[in-house]
């Protein structure tokens, strides 16, 4: 167990480094940044000064690389669009995407395995089929426009506002009224978030599902004489879930990918939609630390769920 | 005295519907089984040995398999004819099954001694102390050395044969009358094969258990088992006690089965392996299911499957020239 | 549906009612007719010529993505299934940190690092979305590459190269087929995700993603606008995405034969 977590903690670093090199090479190598815009007449002069600043184009490369990395970490980095650090401007939303990528994963979780392992309990079943056919339209559906249906939908029904996290006239709520505003302000983008990773795990759960229950183990289990509920949800459960710890990682880049286009649509004010519009104001900087950020976020999700599955695959802890 | 069969496999038939067609895999299969006696099924692999055990616990895989035909009396009640709920109460407590591949036949998730404990809290009505003292005892009985740390053991913690002995130990807990033991040994070392297989005839004799040993080794046979059962394309072609088939074979099957085993003492300079393959279990041969690959066989093998012949006593062939053979 | 979907790809000049381009701003937001089988935009033009001009756009830019992307793809996971070791090690912590990037926020940015071109855009998917195939080839190589023909190959003194392509790649390219066909899939809905933040094709060319984002500034009005585009886009890639389940299916022995 030990070996295992040291060696997966080195990879991580090791990852870590790769992720920070290549982030760096992107925004000022890459072809058209950031020389085109110090050649762009529309750019103020303020704004070159302190692209140099945050990248220190004067210095030799390897140079460059370390003090971007440490203008980083110390919290150096400034806006172009503002000139505020990045950190504060990302620090004071990071918890709005948190919260809202922390329930859409609530949300996969709690409805993608019962559904996968009632799908492989009743295999080729209408029901069956019918999952398989809703796993395909929500991998395929364009999630925007899935959004734009919704909203259309819930305003015209209810006539109450969806957008942003709050509605605006909370004031007078009570406090009750105002976490059911919230809730009802949460749910939307959050389903919608949550709707492909729902789609992809449900299908994989009954896939592992399938596969567990051909196991031999499974066989030893019913000749035990045990009901088939229990070798169900005992017996080829626990290890049909073994593989879906580590799916755990994977669900994060989706989810981040997703929260730009939600947090847009649902003017959620977000890191998503703040990478957007730092985006569209060419504010580099800021793009690139949250893109740097989000990277991180995947790999402490990787490692987390590498530790997951240590504990809970008995394999792997005893060794 | 007339002892009375523990088992009783009348017109056993159990089919897969596959893709490809019919799999006739067990095909109107009829033996007894006493109380205290050691059977073996013996067949290349593919001839509907394991099914058939498998099939008289219902644990065959549905779809695509199917039980079409037959009955089970065990101890007079007709397993086929039990509600799935009636059944569970059988397996693991009357009938246990143990089965050829110690490394996957265990759950790796859970501990051995959660596994043996499992099976003795479902039939026997005790509780968690003295479930875990019972499954200490039948880790010792299995001779697991220091079996009160081994049954906190993980499956992959244990060797091979260790694994193996937890599943017997397992199967055993609730002291069945019959245990079906389908290829018990085949995935183990040479050494420890034998161990087991000694183990398993004490413990048979000790507990006064019937076994039902499923095999493809005749060498296995030869040493614990009291009668045999030859299988071919799910047919069984020749049956009978131990010593009339070792003694005069009536089959040419069986012969070209024993044939095949290397034998030290012998000085023969190469075995005799039976020529041709086994047949396509969706395209079986008409006649004679062995008749291809057979070197007695005559025009009339083709017309019709040939009826099980009493050589003596319990001892029967399905071959026209049994008279002739070996 | 594919069939179906290529052929309208394919015609769309021959059977697009209208020109695309041309606007009419006396028509404009008009509900579906016979005169216009999917109603106007906000400029009067046929949106029923518009999405059949957008099923090219959008169709090439999944197609040329993927083709970068498998070519990619195959070129690392063959060096590193086929050399193993060292190579084996670094080209795979490579493509672990390439997985670590939330692939759409890489794409956003690097499309609006280098503008927002139909070139770019196709470029950019491509170079971010091989990793999942140059895992599979490796997988492939790292098996392949022990089997008799290929040791048959070495001891004759083939080159690496020729052995690589010529005896290796050919057996290995069956999965890749299947991830292909799920990445146009993929490609087509990035796409159409650049497209509603403004980063995909740009307008005056019509791709079904940003027919749509024109069209949600009018959702209440002109419902018409919203819904085919994403309709269009949703029907394609449910085909690519059964497409490719299916040929897994076809292709994988494990499964054949089971249902």
């Amino acid at each position: 167990m030990a070996r295992y977590l040291v060696r997966r903690l080195l990879y991580t670093l090791i990852t870590l480094v790769g992720i920070s090199i290549i982030s760096w090479v992107i925004i000022t190598q890459a072809p058209g940044s950031p020389i085109a815009i110090t050649l762009d007449p529309k750019v103020s002069p303020k704004i070159v000064e302190q692209m140099e600043k945050n990248y220190d184009l004067d210095k030799p490369i390897y140079q460059q690389y370390f003090l971007w990395l440490k203008r980083l970490f110390t919290g150096n980095l400034y806006s172009f669009k503002d000139g505020r650090p990045v950190l504060d401007k990302i620090g004071e939303r990071i918890w709005n995407t948190l919260l809202l990528n922390f329930v859409s994963i609530l949300i996969i979780f709690s409805l993608a395995i019962p559904l996968g392992i009632f799908s492989a309990r009743k295999q080729y079943t209408f029901f069956d089929n019918l999952g398989t056919f809703g796993a395909y339209l929500g991998i395929s559906i364009p999630s925007f426009w899935l959004a734009y249906l919704l909203i259309l939908g819930t305003v015209k029904l209810f006539g109450y506002p969806v957008l942003g996290m709050r509605s605006f006239v909370t004031e007078e709520f009570s406090s009750l009224e105002i976490v059911m505003d919230r809730l009802w302000h949460l749910m939307l983008p959050s389903i919608i978030l949550a709707i492909g990773g729902i789609a992809a795990l449900s299908r994989y759960t009954r896939s592992s599902m399938l596969e567990v229950i051909r196991q031999d183990y499974v066989r030893t289990a019913k000749a035990k004489g045990l009901p088939e509920e229990t070798v169900y949800y005992k017996h080829a459960l626990r290890n049909a879930l073994l593989p879906i710890v580590t799916l755990f990682g994977f669900l994060i880049p989706g989810l981040i990918g997703g929260s730009i286009i939600m947090e847009t649509v649902f003017s959620w004010p977000g890191i998503g939609r703040l990478a957007y519009q730092a985006v569209l104001a060419r504010d580099y900087p800021v793009v690139m630390t949250i893109n740097t950020i989000s990277a991180v976020l995947v790999l402490i999700g990787n490692f987390t769920a590498d530790m997951l599955y240590a504990i809970v695959d008995p394999r792997i802890r005893y060794q | 005295m007339i002892k009375k069969p523990l088992l009783e496999i009348r017109s056993l038939t159990t089919h897969f519907l596959t893709e490809d067609g019919v799999v006739r895999a067990v095909e109107d299969v009829s033996f007894d089984i006493f109380p205290g006696e050691i059977v073996s099924l013996v067949g290349e692999s593919g001839c509907g040995k394991s099914v058939t055990g498998l099939s008289i616990l219902k644990l065959i895989p549905s779809p695509p398999g199917q039980i079409v035909n037959g009955e089970v009396f065990f101890e007079g009640r007709n397993l086929l004819a039990l509600e799935e709920r009636e059944m569970e109460r059988v397996r693991g407590n009357e009938i246990s099954m143990i089965f050829q591949e110690p490394m996957t036949s265990l759950n790796p998730v859970f501990t051995i001694g959660n596994q043996i404990m499992e099976a003795i809290e479902l039939h026997q009505k005790i509780d968690k102390k003295e479930a875990r003292q019972r499954a200490i005892e039948m880790l010792d009985r299995v001779r697991i050395p220091s079996p009160e740390v081994r049954i906190d053991s993980y499956p992959h913690q244990l060797s091979g044969g260790m694994r193996q002995r937890a599943m017997i130990a397992m199967a055993l807990s609730c002291q069945p009358r019959l245990l079906i033991a389908d290829e018990p040994t085949t995935a183990l070392d040479v050494t420890i094969q034998a161990q087991v297989l000694r183990l398993l005839k004490e413990i048979q004799r000790e507990m006064g258990m019937a076994v039902i040993l499923i095999t493809h080794d005749l060498g296995v046979v030869a040493e614990i088992a009291d009668r045999v059962a030859v299988m071919y394309a799910g047919r069984i072609v020749e049956s009978g006690p131990i010593e009339s088939i070792f003694g005069q074979m009536r089959h040419p099957y069986t012969r070209g089965l024993l044939e095949s085993i290397p034998q030290l003492e012998e000085k023969k300079k190469r075995l005799n392996a039976i020529p041709g393959q086994v047949p396509n279990p969706t395209d079986l041969p008409a006649g004679c299911k062995f008749h291809p690959r057979c070197s007695l066989r005559i025009d009339e093998c083709q017309k019709g499957e040939p009826p099980l012949f009493q050589v003596q006593g319990n001892h029967y062939s399905r071959c026209l020239r049994w008279k002739e053979c070996c | 549906m594919i069939l179906l979907i290529f052929l309208v790809a394919g015609s769309a000049s021959f059977i697009a009612p209208h020109d695309p381009g041309k606007t009419n701003v006396s028509f404009k937001l008009k509900s579906p007719s016979f005169q216009h089988l999917l109603g106007t935009d906000q400029l009067g033009r046929d949106v029923f010529s518009r999405m059949l001009h957008g099923s090219r756009i959008s169709l090439s830019v999944g197609f040329v993505a993927v083709a970068i992307s498998i070519f990619i793809g195959i070129l690392v996971g063959a060096m590193a299934g086929y050399y193993g070791r060292w190579v084996d090690s670094i080209l795979m912590r490579f493509v672990d940190i390439m997985l670590c990037f939330p692939t759409f926020f890489l794409i956003l940015t690097v499309v609006a690092l280098l503008g927002p071109s139909i070139f770019n855009i196709m470029l950019v998917i491509g170079i971010t979305s091989w990793m999942g195939t140059s895992r599979f080839v490796r997988a492939e190589f790292l098996s392949l590459r022990e089997r008799d023909f290929v040791q048959a190959a070495k001891a004759l003194g083939m080159g690496d190269r020729r052995i690589i392509f010529r005896h290796i790649l050919p057996n290995g390219l069956a999965p890749v087929f299947v991830t292909a066909t799920l990445d146009v899939a993929t490609a087509i809905l990035v796409e159409a995700g650049l497209s509603f933040l403004g980063f995909g094709v740009q307008p005056p060319a019509p791709s079904w993603g940003n027919i749509l984002t024109e069209g949600r500034t009018y959702i209440f009005d002109a419902w018409w606008l919203t819904l085919f585009p994403g309709f269009a886009i949703l029907i394609t890639v449910l085909s690519f995405n059964l497409l490719g389940e299916g040929l897994r299916d076809a292709l994988d022995p494990r499964l054949r034969g089971r249902r």
